[in-house]
């Protein structure tokens, strides 16, 4: 059953994420950015929810082991990062790494915020 | 927007087995409350070392249509997580380990950087680019 979960919360997050990629098409990877940082936000309320008792654990495991680990990434982050520097683009790699460090740790931070004062 | 639906489904799939394997690892060497994330730090190292890989070698063998949004998009895409890192800062500090949680702040995307341009060095010094 956990299974079950991970993997229909997984196909949706990463569904989702291709999604913004497409929505969201510039040089620079504003919908990775997006999708990482609506994740961080919603697995900080999901896990601060499950920790206060009012989320099951049962839609933690869908939507934050599943749903919020594949709606962000690491790896396309981390390839985005190398892409624009090879490309001469290093203040844009920059901002990218730095963009998604400050705004994703800031949602996971306000988003169990959030989640504690349910 | 134009959406192809056998591309949309070949992300989902990759994604559901990508979540798998980090669940199913997280599971196996599951991180004490307060302890260092040893286990999503080796997940999001391998993906992107897996990913720096995948992509030179995309590029350099006119792959089918789908294997990069199965591999890149979808499965390691779901085995790598952001979200946790985040979430995983936010619990170490609010548990007084502000000294771990900078380390692991620090420690991750340093490794990320390093292993997708490991692997990127990797399939080019096997593959020479055409």
């Amino acid at each position: 059953m956990t299974a079950l979960l991970v993997a229909v919360g997984g196909a949706a997050g990463a569904a989702l994420r291709h999604l913004a990629g497409l929505r969201i098409s510039s040089s620079f990877p504003w919908g990775i950015l997006l999708a990482n940082v609506a994740a961080s936000f919603l697995l900080g309320l999901l896990a601060a929810g499950a920790a206060a008792g009012w989320l099951p654990g049962w839609f933690l495991t869908l939507g934050g082991a599943g749903f919020c680990g594949a709606l962000s990434t690491y790896s396309t982050l981390a390839y985005d990062v190398l892409r624009l520097a090879e490309s001469g683009e290093r203040r844009a790699a920059a901002a990218n790494l730095a963009l998604t460090l400050a705004a994703g740790l800031a949602a996971a931070f306000a988003g169990a915020a959030l989640g504690r004062s349910i | 927007m134009r959406i192809d639906a056998a591309v949309l489904g070949a992300v989902a799939c990759g994604g559901a087995l990508g979540a798998l394997a980090r669940h199913g690892l997280g599971a196996l060497f599951p991180a004490a409350p307060g302890s260092f994330p040893w286990t999503t730090l080796a997940i999001n190292t391998l993906g992107c070392l897996l990913i720096g890989a995948l992509a030179g070698w995309l590029t350099a063998s006119a792959p089918r249509r789908l294997a990069g949004p199965f591999l890149s998009t979808g499965v390691l895409g779901g085995f790598t997580t952001f979200s946790a890192f985040a979430v995983d800062v936010e619990s170490l500090v609010r548990l007084g380990r502000s000294g771990t949680a900078l380390a692991y702040l620090a420690a991750t995307p340093a490794l990320a950087l390093a292993a997708v341009f490991a692997g990127t060095a990797l399939i080019r010094g096997v593959r020479p680019a055409r």
